[in-house]
């Protein structure tokens, strides 16, 4: 295989894996911008939604199969169920600790993702979990190049996910609502905005974006982990810094930047798959030392 | 929140015979008689237990001068312990240098660590610097099974036990006691740095930034004096792991370990040595006495801690009038 093709090959995967990224990133991004907060919990959140889209596909795969039809409809439900998910979450370990200091919230926004990870590892016994979608092995071939239609679809679907988040924060009454909160929420109360039910409303979006990832990462690699929110969520935070943590073009700008380092990061001589994570995370901690506004986030004079 | 006043809990009644300076000096002779006399009477079983038990009240006061002095939070501790018990299996074990000639070469590895992660990421926002830090966790430990010194996922082992004045530690009774020391040494240290002038600019960096900073405070130089000093703690407890088991490998500094020391902070309470001395044996005898949770005892750690963090916020054993 010649270079060229070689590179177009790994452009493609890093789309894919960027996609996952940049679902994921965008509910740090919303939380952050939104309550100035960290959400630890994510990548859990992102686990437990591939879990909820396995036990949906796995009761409706009787009636729809286990095509995509199937894999639609069992993620647009995990993304509703995990939606409401994160609301919980929020009501339970954050809501009250709002007030609190900044150490507190961080410990018992790791509490929940430790009680999320555990559950899970409980009800699976720490094994993989085979996801059960019978997808296909259809594609297109370009000259050397292939891509498999699941690879399109997978892409598609994140792309219309965001164009619709993206238009939902833009034209909607709550996405206003939303825009306004994370300015200056105290204003926002004078102003009749209920900001605790916009909050909500963000975790809720937030979660559910999460879900869809998961769903389809389940679908896409065929498998499910307790532990393999961990990674993913280290990955799609450090995405969402890279494109500026807040903004919300960012998070999916960063989402598809990180997906393509990685996969062009393999070819590097020496780095190769069992450097990848490594290589990741000293992007993130150079991004946070150089650059900790990332690249379309606006500078922020706060000490913490 | 109403706060009940510790003094009617039973909790609260130990904690006045601990802060009563009459009692303070015999209640510390018994533990330690207690100490000496304990594997003695409990057997073999017991006392690999208690040895555990020991290591975790080393590293819980290391992670502790990080989090609960400095008030910073550190979800890649095990790094440090990493950075120790690889020090001592490759300069001691592949290298043959003696232990005790070792044991300050891992000391400075970690410090040296802790100043390279620290130094450009103590400026940073709390949250970033939690991130940051897991993120180093992981590095370590993707190095540590990836690179070909450090023996790959299968580790190192076969590392010789360490002699001290013609004496071999060999036994895990002779573990038992070196880890006894270790822990009294940490006790103290602990003890003594927060009564010191450093330990008065943590509590003050801790509850106002800002403030302390106008007072002539430097708050990134004493965050990272935090930091390297709990590396340290780390390190030295790593080197004694890895001669105790004679056996290291990365699965042991994953980051559960990490959570697992965190949680003997947390959960004892940050930033007053009996409390987090607490916690460890807490982390480390909990899931001895409930053998039915097994698996889970990550799960019902957790929880206790969101439990601990909503309804107290302080810990089981907090710091008083701090």
């Amino acid at each position: 295989m010649a270079l060229t093709d070689l590179v177009l090959q790994q452009l493609v995967n890093g789309l894919v894996l960027g996609s996952f990224y940049a679902l994921v990133a965008l509910g740090y991004t919303m939380v952050f911008g939104v309550v100035k907060l960290l959400n630890f919990a994510h990548g859990e959140v992102y686990m437990v939604g591939g879990f909820a889209g396995f036990v949906v596909l796995s009761v409706v795969s009787g009636a729809l199969g286990s095509g995509w039809t199937a894999v639609a409809f069992s993620m647009v439900l995990a993304m509703i169920g995990v939606g409401f998910l994160g609301v919980v979450i929020q009501r339970i370990a954050y809501q009250p600790m709002l007030s609190a200091p900044r150490l507190s919230i961080l410990i018992t926004a790791l509490a929940v993702s430790l009680v999320l990870q555990n559950s899970i590892l409980g009800a699976t016994g720490g094994r993989y979990v085979p996801f059960g979608a019978d997808l296909g092995f259809g594609g297109i071939n370009l000259g050397n190049l292939f891509i498999s239609h699941n690879q399109i679809i997978l892409v598609g679907t994140a792309g219309v996910l965001m164009l619709s988040l993206e238009l939902f924060i833009s034209r909607t009454q709550y996405g206003r609502a939303m825009r306004a909160v994370s300015i200056d929420k105290d204003m926002c109360r004078l102003m009749g905005i209920d900001v605790n039910r916009v909050i909500a409303v963000t975790f809720f979006l937030g979660s559910g974006l999460a879900a869809a990832a998961g769903t389809m990462a389940g679908a896409y690699y065929g498998s499910l982990w307790y532990f393999m929110g961990f990674l993913i969520g280290l990955k799609a935070f450090t995405a969402a810094v890279i494109g500026g943590i807040g903004s919300i073009p960012g998070a999916m700008l960063g989402g598809l930047i990180l997906g393509l380092l990685e996969s062009f990061g393999t070819m590097i001589p020496g780095v190769g798959s069992a450097w990848k994570d490594v290589f990741s995370f000293s992007i993130l901690i150079l991004v946070l030392v150089f650059k900790p506004t990332g690249l379309l986030g606006k500078s922020e004079q706060e000490r913490m | 929140m109403i706060e009940r006043s510790p003094v009617h809990s039973p909790l609260g009644r130990l904690q006045g015979v601990w802060d009563n300076p009459a009692y303070r000096w015999p209640l510390i002779f018994g533990l330690l008689a207690l100490m000496v006399v304990a594997p003695h009477v409990l057997g073999p079983y017991a006392t690999v237990i208690l040895t555990n038990a020991l290591l975790y009240v080393v590293l819980a006061l290391g992670l502790n001068v990080v989090v609960g002095y400095a008030g910073l939070l550190d979800l890649g501790y095990a790094a440090f312990f990493a950075v120790g018990a690889y020090t001592i299996g490759i300069v001691h074990h592949v290298y043959g240098l003696d232990f005790w000639l070792t044991l300050p070469i891992a000391v400075l590895a970690a410090a040296g660590a802790g100043i390279i992660i620290g130094s450009p990421t103590l400026r940073l926002r709390s949250d970033y610097l939690a991130i940051v830090t897991l993120g180093f966790g992981e590095i370590v430990r993707f190095s540590a099974r990836n690179l070909s010194i450090t023996g790959g996922a299968s580790g190192i082992s076969g590392i010789e036990r360490p002699w001290i004045f013609g004496w071999e530690m060999r036994s895990s009774m002779d573990f038992y006691y070196v880890f006894c020391v270790l822990a009294v040494l940490a006790v103290i240290a602990s003890l003594r740095l927060a009564d010191s002038r450093l330990g008065r600019a943590w509590l003050y960096v801790r509850h106002d930034e800002d403030a302390a900073e106008a007072m002539g405070i430097d708050r990134v130089k004493v965050k990272l004096a935090a930091y390297v000093i709990g590396a340290i703690y780390g390190s030295i407890a790593g080197a004694f792991f890895a001669v105790n088991l004679g056996a290291i490998s990365p699965e042991s500094f994953s980051f559960q370990q990490s959570v697992l020391i965190l949680m003997a902070v947390i959960l004892g309470g940050m930033g007053k040595v009996p409390g987090v001395i607490l916690g460890a044996f807490i982390v480390i005898l909990a899931p001895e006495l409930l053998r039915d949770v097994g698996e889970l005892r990550l799960l019902v750690f957790a929880a206790g801690l969101l439990l601990i963090m909503l309804f107290r916020p302080k810990g089981i054993w907090p710091s008083q009038g701090r």
